[in-house]
């Protein structure tokens, strides 16, 4: 997979994660070019589209659309079955997830998705084992911060 | 200092969090972009402080404008330092912001390696882990360099969690760094058969990627992942899995054979449509035997895709499509329309000479049960395609054709009359044989006119009425009753069919008069003849009054002309022959060549204007005079420049291809064209007939299933016949076969493969190089080919050459030079002598690359060749001109064709002892003995034809059928190679190559 973009149907950005290096202007070209071209598409229309040497697959979930550029070779109902595992993971973490909670907690869904795809590959197909590891990395954090918050305070002022 | 670390402390509490700027941007729609910089304002503040709690609330703001599309690149310098944290939560923030907006020339990553190396080896796993992942989106070059080694040992982590990712971001290192494959891969081999599924299937996935860069490589693990893929449960796997053996069956054919029944059952079996459509797309990318594609076919929901499939196989294995005829046959009946459609251009290229009959007649009953005109519509034009494909190549009898087309005028309301038509009119026209029967259809056709007209509007098929018309006039002669069809053709309903095909009834009405008249004035009772003169006396004025111009025209033309006639009959003049002599001449089709046999008439210059075309770019003002006055003439200069000789070769090319799809034109043969070359004339037209031979005529109006008969009943005479004379063949060629080894009975099926022949470049000059490709190792995934030798029968080679333009400038004119040695020449155009550069068919802008093949031909292949050429070539800014040298080096390896061979044949072939042996000995090759038999497969074009243990045989054959067969035997670093082969000299030659190959690793 080349790219994963979120964006809703203002066509506003939600969400990007780009597996191949490419300059801030080639990012923006591309996520600007692929969500005119596939807000333009009808709801009956194919989710698949051949776009420059790429094959795009997109999906949308109420509000958001979800589309992934695969290379020409590569299985499109496979990467509709990836996309649909990210909404699940996302709606198992965040319980019945909407836009806002994608919105709101973007690094959340980012962390969700990297633990889910690395470097364009799939690395968990278990969703049970991407959301144990997501929850005790959050667990982790939060131990870091309950703890520190208010030591950390007290500690640069010094009164410890 | 204490107050003001309380200070920031406090302010700390005001600042805005990730939630708060979010919020903040959604209230501020009207002037998002000034709240935005007094934000990035904010941010730039906080990120001044040292606390990392502050600068890590920054930097994740940040990376949420960053996605809103600002830039935050100025900012790289403090997501590094919140990446380095200690802290679990900070660190994580860092690297989601690095790898957001890091790419490969951001350049404080190279500050970052030695942190992420601390990561790497924390005893965290969840440190380690976001490092990994921060890592896969901005890996560089040197990062994978330097870190490749700390990446390998997390490979082997007791934490499945850190082996998944370590394996996935191999994937990265190796297209960072290609050379970290080779040390790693043993490793990465090793992960394919992990306890944790999870890492199994990150393994599977980085090989199947790196397979399908450069699948030569990973040939020898195809046993493992066959043993994966008939083991594993996982579809995401097994996708993967099956997508790498796509990619590795060209490579050795006998893999295809050995996945049908895997890829069949899970095609049965599997319940994942995602599953289903990679095996199917396997098949349709691999040239499967064509039992997978049929198992498609059984299942309705690829059925398209199967068929899709059959006809890729069609291509190259006609005869395997054909035994699934009936199943095709069957995909007619199908609901869905575009199945129906594809099934149909499937039987297209199905078609021989002995099914047409049997397919066509099954379409026809199809065309009477279809629903929908459009689909019928489609029948009726592919029952047409399929027949007249290739000059009625399949058709061998043409009675059947005509009733065909008969059956078809009786469809109702499709529009492609015309098509039928023509089809009529050039199977009369070209077959002279049919043309009795033809006649006798047509008049029918023309008596039960008013069956096809019922419904004029709408309805396109009364053009055929166009095409009756026509071959009943013009070939009245064969007509039993003409003056029934005289009386059917002069109707008074005809004037309500459309004006074209009125004109043609006129006319032809007339050229029936001419033919009634000659036999009737033979007969001493002379009523009958001025019977038939009063009938168009009678008639014609009906179409006089036409409003078509043209039917007005003839009528009134052919009415005086009868009136005249009759006038000269009741003096008792003979009128018939000078009547006939007016539609005398017989219509012949005109071979594609005809045109050119014409002379140019003496004086006429078919390349000099007739009128000078006015020039635009003169102004009256500066030249007044020049229109009036007498210019000095400009076309003195041959306007038509001289076309060279492989841009003609070219157009004559396109036209011949033109003109084979044009059923109008029929080819000469070249005797015909021979006898007529010295002799110009209009009278010379070489014509050419389709000669067939046709059986008893039959009466009527025919059914084609009657046809179907007779054609069996004659072609069983006719298989016996042949019978006899292939048994005789089969003797000659036994007798014939001598030295040269026969490879199957199918030549088609006797594919050669590419060969690599390299090509040393001696001297680099700045400017365009032939890229060149010394080093091929077998593990860079990115390899190029530059030059491939592909080599045809005994004698050609064919070189493929990149050309590549490394320079800034416009490169043309090239030309491609070879000084030719004694054995291997540069096939040139005919008509070039022999020191001549061919051009290179292209021109090359900066930075693009082309390649362009050439054709040598080799007398001898048993020792190496290597050829002097040069290319020359025109730098455009500059003007001049420039020469590349380079040298051809073709291996004999380059001759060997990669032919698999059975062992029982392999063994018969070494006991026969006509083969020469001899040995060379292999020191200090330190690989696993697998590797070194991918490395001579690949490097020199031999098969594997049996391996036992650390011993293997392997077959290669030449170009001119030499045999050549190794042992390759292995015992610690020592490799032995025995080999035999029928020309000594071949042998020596390669074995020296494989000798060298290895001494350079």
């Amino acid at each position: 997979m080349q790219f994963m973009l979120l964006f809703s149907r203002q066509g506003k950005l939600r969400l990007q994660k780009w597996y191949v290096p490419l300059s801030d202007k080639e990012r923006k070209k591309i996520s600007r070019d692929l969500v005119q071209t596939i807000l333009a598409r009808k709801p009956k229309m194919c989710s698949f589209l051949e776009w420059r040497d790429l094959k795009i697959v997109y999906k949308r979930y109420a509000s958001l659309y979800f589309c992934c550029a695969v290379e020409d070779q590569d299985n499109e109902l496979i990467t509709l079955e990836i996309i649909h595992r990210y909404v699940e993971l996302l709606d198992k973490y965040f319980g019945s997830v909407c836009e806002l909670d994608i919105i709101f907690n973007f690094e959340k869904a980012y962390f969700i998705l990297d633990e889910f795809l690395l470097g364009g590959e799939a690395q968990e197909t278990s969703k049970k084992n991407v959301l144990k590891a997501i929850e005790q990395a959050d667990l982790l954090q939060e131990v870091h911060s309950e703890a520190e918050a208010p030591r950390s305070v007290l500690e640069e002022i010094g009164l410890t | 200092m204490a107050l003001k670390i309380v200070k920031g402390s406090i302010d700390r509490m005001f600042d805005k969090n990730l939630q708060d700027l979010v919020r903040g941007i959604r209230n501020h729609k009207e002037d998002e972009a000034k709240y935005i910089s007094t934000c990035i304002d904010e941010i730039k503040q906080e990120l001044k402080q040292d606390n990392i709690a502050v600068k890590a609330n920054a930097v994740c703001k940040l990376t949420y404008l960053q996605m809103l599309g600002y830039d935050v690149s100025w900012a790289a310098f403090n997501i590094v330092e919140v990446m380095s944290s200690s802290k679990f939560t900070y660190k994580r923030i860092g690297y989601l912001a690095a790898s957001q907006c890091f790419h490969e020339n951001t350049d404080v990553i190279m500050l970052t390696t030695n942190q992420i190396r601390k990561d790497l080896s924390s005893p965290n796993q969840y440190d380690t882990g976001v490092a990994l992942t921060g890592l896969s989106c901005f890996v560089t070059p040197d990062l994978a360099r330097d870190l490749a080694n700390d990446i390998m040992t997390l490979m082997s982590h007791t934490k499945p969690y850190i082996r998944k990712k370590a394996v996935l971001i191999m994937y990265k290192v190796f297209l960072k760094y290609p050379e970290s494959l080779r040390p790693a891969f043993p490793r990465l081999k090793e992960k394919l058969e992990d306890p944790d599924p999870g890492v199994q299937s990150a393994a599977v996935n980085v090989i199947c990627e790196l397979a399908r860069r450069n699948p030569k490589n990973y040939l020898s693990l195809a046993p493992l992942f066959f043993k994966l893929m008939t083991s594993s449960t996982n579809n995401w796997v097994l996708i993967k899995i099956i997508k790498l053996f796509g990619a590795l069956t060209p490579l050795e054919p006998r893999l295809g054979k050995k996945l049908i029944e895997p890829l069949t059952n899970l095609i049965h079996s599997t319940s994942a449509m995602s599953l289903l459509y990679e095996c199917v797309n396997t098949v349709i990318a691999g040239q499967y035997s064509c039992s997978v594609g049929s198992v498609c076919l059984r299942i309705s929901v690829v059925k398209y895709l199967g068929l899709l499939a059959m006809s890729k196989i069609l291509k190259t294995h006609p005869k395997s499509v054909q035994s699934h005829k009936d199943l095709i046959l069957q995909c007619l009946d199908d609901k869905d329309e575009s199945i129906r459609l594809r099934a149909l251009d499937l039987l297209y290229g199905m078609v021989s000479k002995k099914n047409l009959m049997e397919i066509v007649k099954k379409l026809m009953i199809h065309v009477d049960k279809a629903e929908g005109t459009t689909y019928r519509d489609e029948l009726l034009t592919k029952i047409i395609d399929i027949c007249s494909q290739s000059n009625y190549q399949y058709i061998t009898n043409f009675e059947w054709y005509i009733s065909i087309l008969v059956e078809l005028t009786r469809l109702e309301g499709t529009r492609h009359g015309h098509l039928i038509a023509s089809q009529m009119l050039d199977v009369a026209i070209r077959v002279k044989a049919i043309r009795a029967f033809a006649v006798a259809q047509m008049a029918t056709l023309l008596d039960n006119a008013h069956l096809l007209t019922g419904n004029m509007q709408r309805n396109g098929i009364c053009e055929v009425l166009y095409a009756a018309a026509w071959i009943c006039g013009e070939f009245s002669e064969h007509l039993e009753n003409p003056v029934q069809t005289l009386e059917a053709m002069l109707r008074p309903k005809v004037a309500t069919l459309p004006g074209h095909i009125q004109a043609v009834y006129v006319q032809n009405a007339a050229k029936l008069f001419a033919t009634i008249l000659k036999n009737q004035e033979g007969n001493t009772d002379s009523t009958a003849a001025q019977e038939t003169s009063q009938l168009m006396i009678d008639r014609l004025p009906l179409f006089v009054q036409s409003a078509n111009l043209e039917v007005q025209e003839r009528a009134s033309c052919i009415l005086q002309l009868v009136k005249y006639i009759q006038k000269l009959q009741q003096k008792d003049v003979e009128v018939a022959e000078e009547v006939s002599a007016l539609f005398a001449g017989e219509l012949n089709p005109v071979a594609p060549k005809a045109q050119k046999k014409v002379p140019v008439p003496e004086g006429l210059d078919l390349d000099a204007w007739i009128n000078e075309p006015p020039s635009e770019s003169e102004s009256e003002d500066e030249q007044p005079k020049a229109i009036f006055t007498k210019e000095e003439p400009k076309h003195s200069r041959p306007r038509h420049t001289e076309v060279d000789e492989k841009e003609l070769a070219r157009r004559r090319e396109a036209r011949k291809q033109e003109q084979a799809n044009n059923p109008f034109y029929i080819k000469a043969s070249p005797s015909s064209q021979k006898v007529y070359q010295e002799t110009p004339g209009v009278e010379h037209i070489p014509v050419v007939q389709i000669d067939l031979s046709v059986p008893l005529k039959v009466p009527g109006l025919p059914m084609s299933d009657q046809y179907v008969k007779l054609e069996e009943e004659r072609r069983q005479k006719e298989r016996a016949e042949k019978k006899k004379k292939e048994k005789k063949k089969r003797k000659e060629k036994r007798s014939g076969r001598g030295k040269k080894h026969d490879s199957g009975p199918e030549s088609e099926e006797d594919i050669t493969p590419a060969h690599v022949v390299d090509i040393v470049t001696e001297e680099m000059p700045e400017n365009a190089l032939p890229s060149d490709d010394d080093d091929k190792d077998p593990n860079d995934p990115h390899k190029v080919c530059d030059i491939q030798g592909n080599l045809q029968d005994g004698s050609q080679v064919v070189v493929s050459v990149i050309f590549e333009n490394k320079s800034d400038s416009f490169l043309k004119s090239m030309e491609f030079n070879v000084l030719d040695s004694l054995n291997s020449k540069l096939q040139r155009p005919e008509g070039s002598g022999p020191h001549d550069g061919l051009t290179v068919p292209f021109q090359l802008p900066p930075g693009v690359s082309n390649e362009a093949r050439f054709v040598f031909t080799v007398q001898s292949i048993v020792m190496p060749q290597k050829l002097k050429g040069t290319l020359t070539f025109i730098v455009k800014d500059s003007s001049t001109h420039e020469k590349l040298d380079f040298k051809l080096h073709f291996t004999c390896t380059s001759y060997l064709i990669t032919t698999p061979c059975y062992s029982d044949a392999f063994a018969k072939l070494l006991e026969s002892g006509d083969l020469k042996s001899s040995s060379v000995r292999l020191e200090g090759v330190n690989m696993p003995f697998h590797h070194l038999l991918a490395r001579i497969c690949f490097h020199h074009h031999f098969s594997v034809v049996e391996r036992i243990d650390s011993c293997a045989s392997m077959y290669s054959r030449s170009i001119q059928g030499h045999h050549v067969c190794l042992l390759v035997k292995t015992s610690g670093q020592t490799v032995s190679i025995d080999a035999k082969c029928d020309e000594p000299t071949l042998l020596g030659n390669v074995l020296d190559e494989i000798k060298q190959t290895f001494s350079q690793c």
